[in-house]
């Protein structure tokens, strides 16, 4: 703290930035960290709209680990955020290489690419029903006009998740590949020239300098995509509700299920603090793994 | 010819990201007739806005419109204001808990609404907030990104302007909107469309808090017909379309500035 450097002796200049943050403050406090204390307060409650709550301990949870709908949708996810993690990091890499200098049309493609990461989940979701429909969907009919398909893109299983997956890719590559452009751009050119001129390959160039300086951006990427992954849930209700079957339903869809269709709040909440308690573990691996490759170097 | 190659390459990648939205265009431009006999057609064979025009009369759609629009632009507002204003004051005053406070703020970014939703609307219910486009706008206006990034920005406008403005005798809120506001615009602008597209985006808080048609936003209605049983496909594009119009202007008008926030760290919510 430098608190003495400084000349802010009046009282005004002590009252003003709490008067500055109060606003902030008070919405956060609010709705952010009093929902989430009550959250897991509520974790512990058998909890009904209707019919009130009971004090359980942890019950909640023990249910949870009996409930086999709750693991399928775990299950689900996970299978999702595996999915759809390791494809978006090397995608949006792969897309940002190329595109890291400018010209060479390097503006226009990186809005192109971008395009899709500004469109509502809705929207994307609404498009690529419209695409993958099985018997209206222009996919399959350009499938059947060279004699292949028709491919059951949302309404079988294992189709329906793969479908998901490939379109929550599509639009979320954008996003990430500009900010990896954005870490491309921060490495001094002279870091490359150096290497060139000790005659190093353009593959050494990437293994040895590229990536261990874009380490810290591939550390933010990765762990924003798992977050958002792990929370995923407007693209799947436009898209396939869940179904078929439970195929496609993840965790966030059976908490706000639980909740507000079947009234059981509290059960609800312990699938949340779950979900945290997951959330928080991936963020620390990740953080963990990443000091683990400095250590390495 | 790499550099043929590379282009062309990037050019049918190109084509990946534009082509579903441009079918949604063109099919939306297509009378219900051609939507649904074989073979299809890439162009409308006779293009038409009646879809639009169907649109437009059935539902409320200028209703949802509306309220995308309120929700939209008054919480920008509000969400530039106070992360502003919480930027500078954890930025260019000392005080304690100061490091604290950012560092919580910045450690919610792991909690997700999605793991807080039943909370919220109990708390929003117990506020009288369910229902109301309020119930949208001023919960999520806290926003840890938006402080991340005017805290960084204000960082770096020297001390000397500040202390200055101090001896020719300006108040403290007086020097923020006169010295800190015009030198923090760049910044300011990019919260403000980060903000701008989230909210008009947003499905999740609309979702929780709206059930009544009247505050629907456009997000939430659109899923909301897109969840029907027999989905009408023509209406149901021509709204996806107009939906998306203000975004796709906004960001054509403003592109300099995704990019700004995106290399700044990445915003969302």
């Amino acid at each position: 703290m430098k608190a003495k450097a400084r000349s802010h002796g009046t009282f005004q200049q002590t009252l003003a930035p709490l008067l500055f943050l109060a606003p902030n403050l008070l919405i956060f406090t609010l709705f952010i960290v009093v929902p989430a204390l009550q959250g897991i307060r509520m974790s512990l409650f058998k909890w009904s709209l209707l019919d009130g709550k009971t004090f359980v301990g942890f019950r909640n949870f023990a249910l949870a680990f009996r409930d086999p709908m709750f693991w399928q949708t775990l299950g689900n996810t996970f299978v999702y955020v595996l999915a759809v993690v390791p494809l978006v990091l090397v995608l949006s890499l792969a897309l940002a290489l190329p595109l890291s200098k400018e010209g060479g049309g390097a503006g226009f493609f990186r809005s192109v690419y971008y395009m899709p990461a500004m469109l509502s989940l809705i929207i994307v979701g609404i498009a690529w029903r419209w695409i993958l429909g099985f018997d209206l969907g222009i996919v399959n009919y350009a499938l059947k006009s060279v004699g292949l398909g028709p491919v059951p893109w949302l309404i079988k299983g294992s189709m329906a998740m793969t479908s998901l997956v490939v379109v929550t890719v599509w639009t979320r590559v954008g996003y990430f590949m500009m900010m990896f452009i954005g870490g491309l751009q921060a490495i001094p050119s002279t870091f490359y020239e150096a290497a060139r001129i000790d005659g190093a390959g353009r593959f050494d160039i990437f293994r040895r300098i590229t990536l261990p300086l874009l380490r810290p951006i591939v550390l933010v990427v990765a762990v924003l995509a798992t977050i958002e992954a792990f929370k995923a849930y407007e693209l799947i209700y436009v898209m396939t509700q869940g179904g078929p079957g439970s195929s496609t339903k993840l965790l966030v869809q059976y908490i706000y299920q639980s909740a507000f269709e079947e009234d059981r709040l509290g059960y609800a909440s312990a699938m949340s603090v779950i979900l945290l308690v997951i959330i928080g573990i991936f963020t620390v691996i990740q953080f963990a793994a990443q000091r683990g490759n400095y250590e390495n170097e | 010819m790499s550099r043929i190659v590379r282009t062309l390459l990037l050019f049918l990648i190109s084509l990946i990201f534009l082509f579903p939205m441009l079918w949604v265009l063109l099919s939306a431009l297509k009378p219900q007739s051609e939507l649904f006999t074989f073979p299809l057609t890439f162009l409308p064979a006779h293009p038409t806005l009646d879809n639009f025009a169907t649109a437009f009369k059935s539902g409320d759609f200028f209703l949802y419109f509306g309220n995308s629009v309120f929700v939209t632009v008054v919480a920008t507002l509000l969400t530039v204001v106070i992360n502003v204003m919480a930027g500078y004051a954890l930025s260019k005053y000392y005080f304690k808990g100061r490091d604290f406070i950012f560092y919580a703020m910045i450690g919610t970014l792991m909690i997700p609404l999605q793991a807080i939703m039943v909370p919220i609307f109990l708390l929003l219910k117990s506020m009288g907030l369910l229902n109301s486009l309020w119930g949208i706008i001023i919960p999520p206006a806290a926003s840890p990104t938006g402080v991340f990034l005017a805290r960084q920005y204000i960082q770096t406008i020297p001390n000397s302007f500040i202390e200055a403005a101090r001896m020719d005798g300006g108040g403290e809120f007086l020097i923020f909107r006169r010295v800190i506001v015009p030198l923090a615009t760049p910044i300011i602008a990019t919260i403000a469309i980060f903000s701008f597209m989230w909210r008009w985006n947003d499905f999740l808080w609309p979702f929780i808090v709206i059930t009544e048609r009247k505050n629907m936003t456009l997000q939430l209605a659109l899923a909301n017909f897109v969840g029907q049983f027999q989905v009408n496909w023509a209406s149901l594009l021509a709204m996806t379309v107009v939906t998306m119009i203000p975004m796709v202007i906004v960001f054509l008008a403003l592109q300099r500035y995704f990019v700004t926030g995106l290399t700044a760290g990445g915003v969302k919510a």
